[in-house]
């Protein structure tokens, strides 16, 4: 009836024999060899003023394959235009690496989607062109998102991959638009003091009907 | 500063406070400004927030971008530090984990709780919200009147700053003159829900939040504060000196460390230690309040979380504000011959006619604020505008089929990108990706509004709070298990808010992902979550139905007070922070009054 969520001493235990553990892959699995997800994030009273790098708290745990699919795939999602770079330029493909690699409940749900969907979508481009995701020409590469770029469209055999698909997009497009060259994308100009808030400018308004 | 370890404890105090967030740092501000000596014990550690905050780090500098986590549920930027909605070695329990039976507690363990991360929505309580069972029969009036706390919100309004305007709106009390500070200017999506809002008969006015607008006025408000106090003005003005204007940047729920927003340590706390009269212990988890001979609280017996060694603290007034939650689980810890059930509650009320807020949350996509000229939205970390409830006199005629109301909670616009930002777009995209995906993400950041209710609940027989038989957190404190149901009113109410929203949201033009949700016990948030805990404790007139008097001094230990949400009786759509200071004020004053006339 109760679930009380408090560790018990056998609880305890299991974790600090995983954190050990995963110390331990940390230091044979460099990155890109693989190896599971980290047992313990940053704790409840993590230092909030250190910049932290992916890799820095828990280990990555792409394997080579996945991280070249990776790359490949938000580089034909968030490609390189006149206002911002390709994904991977921006690191991207580090920052998903550490979202599949955390310890927490959403992230591991999200790795569940995420790597069998990189396995997937490797053995699709190898059925239809004989070769690995990342080795496609950008045609091939469109043949195949177009099958899986929208969950409500996607036929039957690719429901399960437009699932991943959509997933896939919305960890690339938070690693992107989050770095400063996403956030000069969108035109974001905040975060900077200022001395006064005037409120929306008269093209603002304007443009919203309200002048 | 009077940091101390509990080595170094006086033989003992004239007050001691259990929990620095609102309540606490109320208290303690009062009284020792007053001359009077305090120990305040917070479970939590020391919190700087001029050195702690991270006001300008921006989401690439954290892990996961700063999505939230178990660790952080608010995100890694969020102030709460060891907190959240579990607390490690620190359980709690449900009794039901169904969906609107179960309580979710948040909990702060840092000095100044939660104070450092909440959402500066400072409203008055209105005379209605005191007298509620006078005006519908439902739940308990106050007793006490809005007349008598209004003093209170006006001065707690100058300590802390709070910006609003005054709109004469019913049972939406005005500030006296000069009390607020102006409000800021409206954003693009204030002004359009404003427009569309206001015709659907929905008044949009400016939010009233504790944030400083400009500066305070140090010369002034200090004698106006504490007339012929020459010792508390000198305290005070030199604290509000130390406090600048918001500078229009960074999320209030950072914390603040220019200290312009309101947080019990940037306000409450740096008089009260300059006052010399403050003793503080962090780290000290409050296990139980111990009686004398005379049945009269004697001290604090309380464990040092870095040692695990117990210590006891002697004071001649006892003052919990430790939460809600806490404060009744304190009580019912403290268990002697002389209180069975508890101290402090032979009415057998403590735990009782636990309260939060009403929850329910919707949004739209706003084709008129797509592609806007890019433009700095930041304003003041939070919203500057909001709907109070508009509906007493349909409500009271009987018309709306649930019995008290809700504001409205609202904000959209170009803020600063995170994990959120242009994800979950594919019902509006149909699907792009690549070029055409850059282009969407652009047109569509900013063009969201979210609105959020947030209603009255009534007490009720079915949601309380008591100790665990069984569960203990990790220094053997017996710890609670919650019960919890909503009424039809909550439910009814949640079901209104969606549809209210759903009607706002079309008359902008914008579009739905999904509809409104009809069912109100679908859409209401789980107790506890809006993080407005209140009651367990009540006050009232006759000691049998009640656990507190008006000044929320326990009927069976005139020396026990209780300075947070617990003894709210009702829990008015307002949010509950700045009507806790208030009456923490008002205790105080009345600790004050009573310890000179050797009544405690």
């Amino acid at each position: 009836m109760t679930t009380p969520p408090r560790m018990d001493r056998r609880t305890a235990l299991k974790w600090m024999l995983a954190a050990a553990a995963s110390t331990a892959l940390a230091s044979r699995y460099a990155r890109g060899q693989g190896g599971s997800p980290a047992a313990q994030g940053y704790g409840t009273d993590p230092d909030l003023l250190k910049h932290h790098k992916a890799g820095d708290v828990w280990p990555l745990t792409f394997t080579e394959a996945q991280r070249r699919a990776a790359a490949a795939l938000c580089d034909v999602i968030i490609p390189a235009d006149d206002r911002s770079p390709a994904a991977s330029a921006l690191g991207v493909v580090d920052f998903l690496d550490e979202w599949i690699s955390a310890p927490y409940p959403d992230q591991q749900e999200d790795r569940g989607i995420m790597l069998p969907g990189l396995a997937w979508i490797d053995a699709e481009a190898a059925k239809r062109f004989g070769r690995p995701f990342a080795d496609l020409a950008d045609a091939q590469k469109t043949a195949i998102c177009d099958d899986i770029c929208h969950t409500a469209k996607a036929k039957p055999e690719f429901r399960q991959a437009a699932r991943f698909f959509a997933t896939f997009r919305d960890l690339t497009a938070g690693g992107f638009y989050t770095t400063p060259q996403g956030r000069q994308d969108l035109r974001y100009v905040g975060n900077v003091p200022l001395a006064t808030f005037d409120g929306p400018p008269p093209e603002v308004l304007r443009q919203a009907g309200l002048i | 500063m009077a940091l101390i370890t509990p080595e170094q404890l006086k033989p003992g105090y004239d007050v001691i406070v259990v929990g620095s967030g609102a309540g606490g740092g109320q208290t303690a501000y009062t009284l020792t400004l007053e001359g009077i000596k305090v120990l305040m014990l917070e479970a939590g550690r020391n919190y700087v927030p001029e050195t702690e905050t991270p006001m300008f780090e921006t989401a690439e500098q954290a892990p996961l971008r700063g999505a939230g986590t178990p660790d952080k549920p608010f995100g890694f930027y969020d102030s709460t530090i060891d907190g959240g909605w579990t607390v490690p070695g620190e359980p709690y329990t449900s009794a039901s984990n169904d969906r609107g039976r179960k309580f979710e507690w948040w909990r702060s363990r840092m000095l100044g709780g939660r104070t450092n991360h909440w959402g500066r929505y400072s409203f008055r309580n209105g005379q209605y919200d005191f007298k509620p069972r006078s005006r519908d029969g439902l739940g308990f009036d106050w007793p006490l009147d809005y007349a008598d706390l209004a003093p209170y919100y006006d001065k707690v309004e100058m300590l802390i700053g709070v910006y609003g305007e005054n709109d004469g709106l019913e049972n939406t009390p005005d500030s006296s003159p000069g009390v607020l500070l102006p409000a800021p200017k409206p954003r693009v999506s204030d002004l359009l829900v404003k427009k569309h809002a206001g015709g659907l008969g929905i008044p949009v006015v400016a939010a009233h939040r504790a944030v400083l607008t400009r500066r305070l006025d140090f010369e002034k408000l200090p004698a106006k504060l504490h007339p012929g106090n020459a010792f508390a003005q000198k305290h005070l003005r030199a604290a509000m000196e130390g406090r600048a204007a918001c500078f229009w940047a960074t999320d209030c729920g950072r914390g603040c460390s220019i200290r312009a927003t309101y947080q019990s340590t940037t306000v409450h706390l740096p008089p009260a230690m300059a006052s010399g009269n403050l003793d503080l212990v962090t780290n000290a988890m409050a296990r139980e309040v111990t009686t004398g001979p005379d049945g009269k609280a004697s001290g604090v017996t309380f464990i040092d979380k870095t040692t695990g060694r117990e210590h006891h603290a002697a004071g001649r007034v006892i003052v919990l504000a430790a939460s809600s939650g806490e404060t009744v689980r304190l009580m019912l810890n403290s268990k002697s011959a002389r209180f069975p059930q508890g101290l402090a509650n032979s009415s057998g009320l403590v735990g009782k006619y636990l309260m939060d807020t009403v929850g329910a949350s919707f949004s739209g996509q706003i084709p008129a604020l797509e592609n806007l000229p890019a433009h700095n939205e930041d304003g003041a970390g939070g919203a500057h505008m909001y709907a109070p409830w508009w509906l007493y006199k349909e409500q009271l005629a009987g018309k709306l089929g649930f019995a008290r109301g809700y504001h409205i909670e609202f904000g959209g616009g170009r803020r600063q990108p995170g994990m959120g930002t242009a994800s979950g777009l594919e019902w509006l995209t149909g699907g792009s990706y690549g070029k055409k995906f850059k282009e969407d993400a652009r047109r569509y950041y900013g063009s969201f509004v979210g609105f959020a209710g947030r209603g009255d609940m009534i007490p009720n027989e079915d949601s309380f709070c008591e100790l665990d038989p069984a569960v203990k957190d990790k220094w053997g404190i017996p710890v609670l298990r919650f019960h919890w149901k909503w009424s039809e009113h909550e439910i009814r109410q949640a079901a209104h808010m969606q549809q209210t929203f759903a009607d706002i949201i079309s008359a902008m033009g914008g579009r739905m992902r999904r509809k409104p949700e009809p069912d109100g016990a679908k859409a209401i948030a789980n107790g506890g979550v809006i993080i407005h805990e209140v009651g367990g404790a009540i006050m009232g007139t006759d000691a049998a139905k009640s656990v507190t008097n008006q000044w929320s001094q326990t009927w069976d230990v005139p020396n026990l007070f209780l300075t947070d949400g617990a003894p709210f009786c009702s829990n008015a759509d307002k949010n509950p922070t700045l009507t806790i200071m208030a009456q923490a004020w008002r205790a105080a004053d009345r600790i004050v009054a009573e310890l000179k006339k050797q009544n405690l």
